[in-house]
């Protein structure tokens, strides 16, 4: 519990049970129109039908739209997943907690870390253990490094749906940079495995931290150049401006997460709002836009860059200098976890990212449920987002809400 | 966190509660106020982003336990409603009036476990699985290795690992020889004896 007083206001006190109170006052006002069935007569000449994908349409996956078209417009659309399903919740059930760990990295391509920190977080969780402090600053700073890699090749992915196409080489080139870092502090350049229960695989090497010094001076120099060549295009920021707007009123209903929700302003970032690791020992702002469109989407994840840079630098500066950087466990090959479930959360590129671990008292986990935070944005969310756009302009929204086809299917 | 619960229980009565931590909380309920509860939740405490609804395979009890997880933006606290369905008819209560995002869990957990949400916009159309003509797969009774077995063709390489063999043979090879030893040594001598 963060502040007692929020909570306080909440407690009031009623004599009258919860039905009784239910019927006196009105529900709430969303209106389920999301339930709604159209149809459209493809017959009469009017509809054109188009599939966008399965094919891989830049940075966003394999994930098909079937959308409806009447002229240039989209009149309907519906996402269909299911080109990436491998598996990987059914696979961790037979596994031992050890042994889940190559799977879960697998879950998110770009953010291999997120699956990894959570996983060991839940198993830490159930089994009662504490990680040292060095442990948590170093989960932190591979945290921020993968959030930084994700989103500046989110950025060349969303220039290149509008033309753009430099931006992506340039971004793509500046991912690599922070992979050799990945590299060299982890042995894996996409998939690392580096956090376990109960720690991290081992210490930053000797001279690191000015190793990623010298990454970070790049990455500020591309956002400078991005600024100067993508947000000042007057191509994209014509299309990009106005469109697909989110009401303010849809977040809670399609449990929007993440940048797409503070681009309305809304502030749900679980780094300050539900601290985990050592966030609250750092010193930094939400960054909340108001448009709601595309622009302002992009434009919020490129001042969340220079976030992650920032606190790049902070973690690196407050880091303990020494100090162990794992606990001993016991014997992984038979290492039985309290029964219990739990969920955690983090704030990854996309959105709040969520694991839902159930354990039965085995060696073996009973149930793992992955929240991805794309889930229900390219889900729910775009195929109401999509309506009323031009079909040109579909693959440039779809990029904008971050969509990430194989934690939607796991 | 504790008088949410008490009033929870006061309204719809808590067979079983979890407290993990200060603010996160699982709670059993029956399954006809269950959904009662979620709107409870949602409408006059302020829990209203729906988190995830995910299902538990409890086959030795013959249940699915389905949770629903709520987060409160105010007070940052998350409950979660777990009910228990019979696992031969397994039905519930759709809740896709109360949250968009709630039809497209319902469909994944359709395909993917079989449970029923009458209602439930698209329910039965294929989501994850196109084509698919077996058993819902995340069930406990599904077997992958069955599966994989009888509907793709054999490939070469392609073998099961059990840990301790593996163990034994590829990492530990000198050491697992003499352990067999040393164990046959002892066996010959206690034979002797007798």
């Amino acid at each position: 519990m963060r502040s007692s007083e929020s909570f306080a206001t909440t407690e009031i006190i009623d004599t009258k049970s919860p039905q009784q109170q239910m019927a006196q006052r009105i529900l709430s006002s969303w209106d389920p129109f999301w339930a709604e069935e159209k149809k459209f007569d493809l017959k009469s000449g009017k509809y054109l039908k188009v599939w966008q994908g399965p094919q891989h349409p830049g940075v966003t996956g394999n994930m098909a739209l079937e959308l409806t078209l009447e002229g240039d417009v989209v009149v309907d659309c519906k996402t269909h997943v299911g080109y990436l399903h491998r598996g990987f919740e059914k696979l961790m059930e037979r596994r031992k907690y050890m042994q889940c760990f190559p799977i879960v990295c697998r879950i998110c391509v770009p953010e291999p870390d997120y699956n990894e920190y959570l996983f060991a977080t839940a198993v830490e969780e159930l089994a009662h253990i504490e990680i040292p402090e060095k442990a948590a600053w170093l989960r932190a700073l591979v945290l921020e490094m993968i959030r930084i890699a994700f989103l500046t090749m989110g950025l060349g992915g969303q220039a290149g749906a509008f033309g753009l196409v430099p931006i992506g080489q340039w971004s793509v080139a500046h991912r690599d940079f922070v992979l050799d870092l990945f590299e060299e502090l982890t042995g894996g350049r996409v998939y690392h495995m580096y956090i376990l229960p109960g720690g991290v695989r081992q210490d930053m090497p000797e001279g690191f931290a000015g190793r990623v010094e010298a990454v970070l001076k790049k990455l500020e120099k591309l956002i400078s150049d991005i600024e100067r060549v993508m947000f000042n295009n007057s191509v994209f920021k014509s299309r990009a401006k106005g469109l697909g707007v989110i009401p303010k009123e849809w977040i809670e209903p399609f449990g929007i997460s993440g940048s797409n929700a503070r681009a309305v302003g809304f502030n749900n970032d679980v780094r300050k709002i539900n601290p985990y690791l050592i966030y609250d020992a750092l010193d930094f702002d939400v960054i909340l836009g108001s448009a709601s469109d595309a622009y302002e989407r992009v434009l919020l994840r490129k001042e969340e860059i220079l976030l992650s840079i920032n606190l790049i630098r902070q973690i690196l500066a407050k880091m303990p200098k020494t100090g162990p950087v794992r606990r001993k466990l016991p014997n992984p090959l038979n290492w039985r976890i309290p029964a219990g479930e739990t969920y955690v959360r983090a704030e990854s590129g996309r959105g709040e990212m969520g694991y839902y671990v159930v354990s039965d008292g085995s060696e073996y986990p009973r149930r793992v449920n992955v929240r991805g935070a794309s889930y229900t944005h390219a889900m729910a969310l775009l195929q109401h987002l999509a309506v009323g756009v031009s079909v040109a302009d579909v693959a440039g929204l779809m990029v904008s809400i971050q969509t990430c086809p194989p934690e939607i299917e796991r | 966190m504790k008088e949410l619960l008490k009033r929870l229980d006061a309204g719809f009565l808590i067979s079983r509660q979890d407290v993990r931590r200060n603010n996160l909380a699982f709670v059993t309920l029956a399954k006809n106020v269950a959904v009662q509860a979620v709107s409870y939740l949602r409408d006059y405490e302020g829990y209203r982003h729906l988190v995830i609804i995910s299902a538990v395979d409890y086959i030795e009890q013959n249940i699915f336990q389905l949770t629903y997880l709520l987060h409160n933006y105010e007070t940052h606290t998350d409950i979660g409603l777990r009910v228990e369905l019979d696992r031969d008819n397994p039905t519930m209560d759709s809740i896709h009036h109360l949250w968009a995002a709630a039809q497209v869990y319902q469909r994944e957990l359709h395909e993917m476990f079989g449970i029923d949400f009458p209602g439930s916009p698209r329910l039965h159309e294929p989501m994850i699985l196109e084509g698919w003509d077996n058993m819902p797969p995340m069930r406990k009774d599904f077997d992958t290795e069955k599966y994989s077995r009888e509907t793709y063709f054999p490939r070469e390489g392609r073998h099961t690992l059990v840990t301790k063999e593996v163990i034994e043979k590829e990492v530990n090879p000198i050491e697992t020889e003499v352990k067999y030893e040393i164990k046959r040594i002892v066996r010959d001598n206690r034979n002797h004896r007798h």
